[in-house]
């Protein structure tokens, strides 16, 4: 039996404990920094911002400010091999030379500007390829079925718990004249004398599609899992035959992951040493290489530094480039 | 009789007519998933410019019996025959049909514009139609402010429409709604489901729609097929549902219902008598009934065809039960009372609150007498 009327009495509860506890409580400390912050008019959003800031500060300005100075130096025979950039002079002034030999003698003498296009090439072509493999690859994880796709991702990843120089230098066991594959395909009959792969660009592609696809597989994994199956239902349901269902709504869609994939492969390919030294052979040109020989044989560390810098350059450049289209594509949204 | 009335005031009801053909026919259609029988040898006729509801609880085969219309699911037995041609080897592109998805499947990369041209490019109309077409769509579905939007920019009840206006662009034979208001809100649902009944008249265009929603199904179809398990309990007018349920799970599905376990006491050709089990109160119904005495049957009154008072009825020998407010439900334009028996069995009579009064004339705990007239009260077998 339900009575006529309901009496709810409401009282507030007093909070617990007293003194410091209690002013702790009511007012913890990250709540009096973002006051603090507040009257200096800092939003205390930006505090959590600092982090990566202060990282990056850190870990990659500071080191680029490091070797951007450096490339402004000369070689010198001693230890560091480079001169000081600035001075006391005897009558205190500060004397600051600044060498800019280093950055002239990048465009004068070919093999430099020869390397980064040669770099550049090899990079965007292996990052094509990568695409071409990997897409499918990603395609595939994000349609199989559920319980399946932790397995598949961890396949994917597996190869980075061996070390990197190693799964690199086994592929000259397979690639070499008298390697696994040239066996193989003699044992096959396709061919009747080895391919000449090893030392070749061929093998440096390889090398790169190897070792970066997993790169590549993991931000499309992560888009395409996302797309809405419903979706392609709908285009079929309108008359959209699979694979053009496939051009108009699957690659559109995927487009941000393709892109993610594709800077990731692409920027450190184009630096790449490791691959191109041990696959590649010495016709082989690249930025990375070049650094190396420039940096331990010629023991030049400003010209080497000049070659960093100018490398940093080519590859912020594209990547800005890219976010300023993102910005005025999304301010054409809005 | 619904069929004689319907008959007498030649009201549309092709099912009715002996000679009509159906336009959509599933036959003995089963659909397995694994050991699991979603659709267990279903056949339905649906007719030309019909609004056929699908309604069963969620799990029932309703959305994969209207994926296998669509095509994206393929029956395991059974064929589906649209418009005379078997679908049994057509895939979804090419089968005259359109499909409004539950979460409105509208593409995020496309403008509204572009979302209902995409299934006319498909067929490579020539430009200055498909833009024709676009623009009758839009403002059919009054969208003409947001055209050049994206799917992103536009509330729940916008792209509702769109995925509408995207589906019927094709000028599909069947348009089929997957559970279409399932995302709005009430007042916005009932809304829609007089625009999309408006529309579906205006068009002439067969709708085949699967909700879970009673009230939405009873709002808009011409046919309901009521589902459950894989199979159909029953298909008819939502009248004849309500009405006329053939089993208690039909009638306990569609609206409130109170059910009564009761003996067979008695048939007659016009009418029947009961006795409800554990009370021993005589029923006696204003249709015959096709069991023999002694057999178990239940008795279903809706709510709303009882009356509840304070004083007893002329007559408290026959359709009559004596108890005491247990519980009131002031509703506004209702009020819903329980009612204890003696077995303390509940019985929900909901009367229409015609006087405005604040000061409520039967209160709990007062005894009161429930009554309704032989026709309120349908016998169910099963």
């Amino acid at each position: 039996m339900l009575p006529d009327q309901l009496d709810v009495k409401v009282t507030s509860q007093p909070l617990h404990g007293s003194g410091v506890l209690r002013f702790v409580r009511e007012c913890p400390p990250y709540r009096w920094a973002a006051g603090l912050c507040s009257v200096f008019g800092i939003q205390s959003r930006s505090l959590t911002v600092a982090v990566p800031y202060l990282w990056l500060l850190a870990f990659f300005l500071a080191p680029f400010l490091i070797v951007f100075k450096l490339s402004f130096s000369e070689i010198l025979i001693a230890m560091p091999p480079y001169a000081p950039l600035y001075e006391m002079a005897e009558d205190g002034y500060l004397q600051i030379t600044l060498h800019l030999e280093n950055y002239s003698l990048l465009f004068q003498d070919d093999l430099y500007w020869k390397s980064y296009v040669s770099s550049l090439e090899i990079a965007i072509v292996s990052t094509m390829l990568t695409l071409m493999v990997g897409f499918p690859i990603a395609y595939g994880m994000a349609r199989a079925p559920r319980p399946w796709r932790l397995p598949l991702m961890m396949m994917v990843i597996l190869p980075f718990w061996t070390s990197f120089l190693i799964r690199v230098y086994a592929w000259i066991g397979i690639l070499k004249p008298e390697g696994f594959l040239n066996m193989f395909l003699t044992w096959l009959g396709v061919i009747d004398e080895p391919l000449i792969i090893l030392h070749t660009n061929i093998a440096v592609y390889i090398g790169i599609v190897y070792s970066y696809l997993p790169f590549m597989i993991l931000p499309l994994y992560a888009n395409l899992e996302k797309m809405d199956i419903s979706l392609l239902e709908a285009a079929a349901d309108l008359g959209c035959t699979p694979f053009k269902a496939f051009w108009k709504i699957t690659f559109p869609l995927a487009m941000p992951g393709i892109i993610a994939g594709c800077f990731l492969v692409f920027i450190p390919a184009v630096g790449e040493f490791v691959i191109p030294d041990l696959l590649g052979g010495s016709s082989t040109l690249m930025i990375g290489k070049t650094l190396w020989a420039e940096f331990f044989n010629n023991r030049d560390w400003p010209l080497s530094s000049a070659v960093a810098v100018v490398l940093l350059l080519l590859l912020v450049v594209p990547i800005v480039w890219f976010q300023r289209l993102q910005a005025k594509r999304e301010a054409q949204l809005n | 009789m619904a069929e004689a009335s319907s008959q007498a005031r030649k009201v549309w009801a092709p099912w009715n007519e002996p000679g009509a053909k159906p336009f959509v026919r599933i036959e003995g259609v089963t659909k397995k998933f694994g050991s699991f029988v979603a659709v267990d040898n279903i056949s339905l006729d649906i007719y030309e410019r019909e609004f056929y509801s699908l309604l069963g609880p969620s799990g029932c085969g309703k959305t994969t019996l209207l994926r296998m219309l669509a095509g994206f699911e393929m029956p395991s037995t059974g064929r589906i025959i649209i418009d005379g041609e078997d679908m049994s080897t057509v895939p979804p592109h090419k089968r005259p049909v359109n499909m409004m998805f539950q979460s409105y499947a509208l593409f995020p990369h496309m403008t509204v514009e572009q979302n209902i041209a995409f299934g006319l490019k498909q067929d490579h109309l020539p430009k200055a139609d498909i833009a024709e077409r676009v623009e009758r769509m839009i403002n059919l579905v009054q969208l003409n402010k947001f055209a050049k939007r994206k799917p992103e920019q536009l509330s729940g009840g916008q792209k509702q429409r769109v995925a509408l206006a995207r589906s019927l662009a094709k000028k599909p034979k069947i348009l089929l709604l997957d559970e279409p208001l399932g995302a709005l809100d009430k007042k916005l649902r009932e809304e829609t489901q007089f625009e999309l009944m408006n529309i579906q008249e205006k068009l002439g265009v067969t709708f085949i729609i699967v909700t879970h929603d009673q009230e939405e199904a009873m709002t808009v179809s011409s046919r309901i097929a009521v589902m459950n398990h894989g199979c159909v309990e029953q298909v008819a007018t939502p009248s004849e549902i309500y009405e006329y349920p053939n089993s208690r799970l039909v009638a306990q599905f569609i609206g409130d219902v109170n059910i009564m376990e009761s003996r067979i006491a008695e048939v007659l050709p016009d009418r029947a008598r009961l006795n409800v089990v554990g009370i021993d109160a005589p029923v006696q119904t204003g249709r015959s009934v096709n069991a023999a005495p002694g057999e178990i049957a239940w008795v279903a009154i809706r709510p709303e065809k009882m009356v509840v008072s304070l004083t007893p009825p002329a007559d408290t020998s026959v359709n009559c039960l004596s108890g005491v407010v247990w519980d009131i439900g002031y509703l506004g334009k209702l009020s819903v009372f329980h009612v204890r028996l003696e077995d303390k069995s509940i019985v929900t009579v909901a009367q229409t609150n015609r006087k405005r009064e604040t000061e409520r004339t039967i209160t709990w705990e007062d005894k009161v007498y429930v009554t309704w007239s032989p026709d309120a009260a349908v016998v169910l077998l099963a």
